[in-house]
């Protein structure tokens, strides 16, 4: 089914917790992220989902616990160092450039590769125009992948919602990222969106062999085509495993239906 | 006719020096989403330094080249600015990171008043002269078309041009390079643009070494012809109506804005002036201002803004 096979872990995160004040957000939480792989994390609404996210994506900072990225351990991680090491991050409520277009904002994901000289930039000329056009290739690509042909020089507060998301997806991919953690990519989307966003998840993880960690609040989705699962309520990991298996975990059916007490 | 253009030319050339400041306002706003209450008193501080080191360049080096002294004194200027902008981001910025813009508002008040009063301990409150050498004598233009020619200030026209060199630079900083396209990043979303690996803290350095640089080209053309003194923090409230016509995102903007306002405050002046009493120049702009607060809030080329509900 899968053109290539899952690889080593890549991303390993350890006894994670992290609270706000007296709030606990996270409570030992570990789990394993393998190369190629899509995994998933799911809960429902405030169980620590985001917040996982934000933890391995540098914006938090965990009392507890490492993270390990292809081999290299971290206490905490760095935004700045995230993004060079090669994981992008799309955002729950969107965080897109508005002023900007479609273009800019693909653009802006190639920043970190661009190398020349500020003067040469400005002028054009040289290694300079030649650095910029290759990067408008790559950028090209990109906006063809999500089919974003028609709206490239559009500003992205003009889009409708579902193709913020895509444009959001697009500004990530342009980081050529070794993880894309995806943060709800789904919300708010109907149902023919929400089925082509989940062609591009897909096509990403086939095609370049990105591995995805993807939040995702609706189950349906995820089952379908996520590799493996961890479940989060209330701050704990209450279920990790393949869909099948997290499908059958009676703590799981608990959490998302509810039990009798 | 000649009268009407010496009129109309008066105005633009007072309407560029609008634009100057105002362009220190557009630039922070516009890469760090904070109206920068501090760029008159930046204008006054940058006018201070450059006026007293080209004052002390002489008695220290004893060097007595009035045009290697002021270029010292240029980039000395310059280096300070740079220091201020780094203080600043370093003591002020970083600690406010992703606070409400109010909160922002309120610190660059209190940079304002810091500023302007470092700026008088440092360097004194006398009033100081910044002398590069413009020429001064106005000379008649257009002879040859209307009966007495124009007449026109030469040093509005050199002010007018080192204005438009400057804004030139700025655009294809801010359109063509991958700086000005993280700045613009910046401005619109700080998580995002540290989720593509831009760092916050150097992109703030960068922009207020930018109005920093701003302000000192301000702050020599204004110094130059009114002299370096405490009011010159006060041309910012000038440059306050600018802004809003031109929109608050928009360096056009600032520049068609000052140009604008330069212009309507000189014809309302000559010409409306004698029916109603006069004295037009002083609250055109604000008026001006006012009625575009009302029906065009975003100002004339400012980012329209759109609230969902």
């Amino acid at each position: 089914m899968k053109q290539r096979p899952l690889g080593d872990v890549i991303l390993d995160v350890q006894n994670i917790s992290l609270s706000f004040g007296g709030v606990k957000a996270l409570t030992d939480i570990s789990f394993n992220v393998r190369e190629h792989e899509i995994r998933a994390i799911i809960g429902p609404n405030g169980a620590g989902k985001s917040s996982m996210l934000n933890c391995i994506n540098g914006v938090y900072t965990p009392q507890h616990g490492t993270i390990t990225f292809r081999g290299q351990t971290f206490h905490h991680m760095n935004s700045r160092q995230v993004a060079e090491m090669g994981v992008a991050r799309t955002f729950q409520n969107l965080a897109l450039f508005k002023g900007m277009s479609v273009l800019d904002n693909i653009m802006s994901g190639r920043n970190l590769k661009i190398r020349s000289n500020l003067l040469l930039q400005a002028l054009r000329i040289g290694p300079a125009e030649r650095e910029e056009i290759r990067h408008r290739e790559y950028v090209e690509r990109i906006i063809d992948f999500l089919e974003i042909q028609a709206h490239r020089k559009t500003p992205v507060g003009q889009l409708p919602y579902g193709l913020q998301k895509r444009v959001d997806l697009g500004r990530a991919l342009a980081m050529e990222p070794q993880v894309l953690l995806l943060d709800e990519p789904m919300a708010g989307m109907n149902v023919e969106e929400k089925q082509d966003m989940c062609r591009f998840i897909l096509d990403i993880n086939d095609e370049f062999g990105t591995t995805v960690v993807l939040i995702e609040h609706d189950m349906g989705v995820v089952m379908d085509i996520s590799d493996r699962v961890v479940v989060l309520d209330y701050g704990k990991k209450i279920g990790d495993g393949t869909p099948d298996e997290v499908r059958n975990n009676p703590e799981v059916i608990s959490a998302y239906l509810g039990t009798s007490h | 006719m000649a009268f009407f253009l010496e009129t109309l030319l008066g105005g633009l050339m007072a309407g560029m020096l609008y634009s100057l400041v105002a362009l220190g306002f557009v630039l922070i706003f516009k890469a760090s989403g904070v109206f920068n209450f501090a760029q008159g008193a930046m204008v006054l501080f940058a006018a201070l330094t450059m006026a007293r080191f080209a004052e002390w360049f002489p008695m220290w080096t004893g060097i007595d080249n009035q045009l290697v002294a002021n270029m010292v004194a240029f980039v000395m200027a310059g280096v300070v600015m740079f220091v201020v902008a780094w203080l600043i981001e370093f003591l002020v910025l970083r600690h406010l990171v992703n606070q409400e813009g109010a909160t922002l508002l309120m610190a660059t008040l209190g940079i304002t008043y810091f500023l302007e009063g470092l700026g008088q301990t440092i360097f004194g409150s006398d009033i100081y002269k910044i002398d590069v050498g413009m020429p001064k004598e106005p000379v008649f233009v257009l002879e040859s078309v209307f009966e007495g020619g124009v007449l026109v200030n030469q040093e509005d026209v050199i002010a007018a041009v080192i204005a438009a060199a400057l804004v030139a630079l700025l655009s294809v900083f801010f359109q063509k390079t991958v700086t000005g396209r993280a700045l613009r990043a910046v401005a619109d979303d700080h998580q995002a643009a540290q989720s593509i690996g831009i760092p916050l803290n150097r992109i703030w350095v960068i922009v207020w070494c930018v109005a920093g640089v701003v302000a000192l080209v301000a702050g020599m053309i204004w110094g130059s012809k009114l002299g370096v003194q405490f009011s010159l923090a006060t041309v910012a409230l000038r440059a306050l109506p600018v802004v809003i016509l031109g929109g608050l995102t928009s360096v056009p903007g600032a520049i068609i804005g000052g140009l604008v306002i330069g212009v309507g405050e000189k014809l309302s002046e000559v010409f409306l002036g004698p029916y109603v009493g006069g004295g037009i120049e002083i609250w055109f702009a604000y008026v001006l201002a006012l009625v575009f607060l009302l029906f065009r809030p975003q100002g004339l080329f400012g980012e329209k803004i759109i609230d969902r509900v």
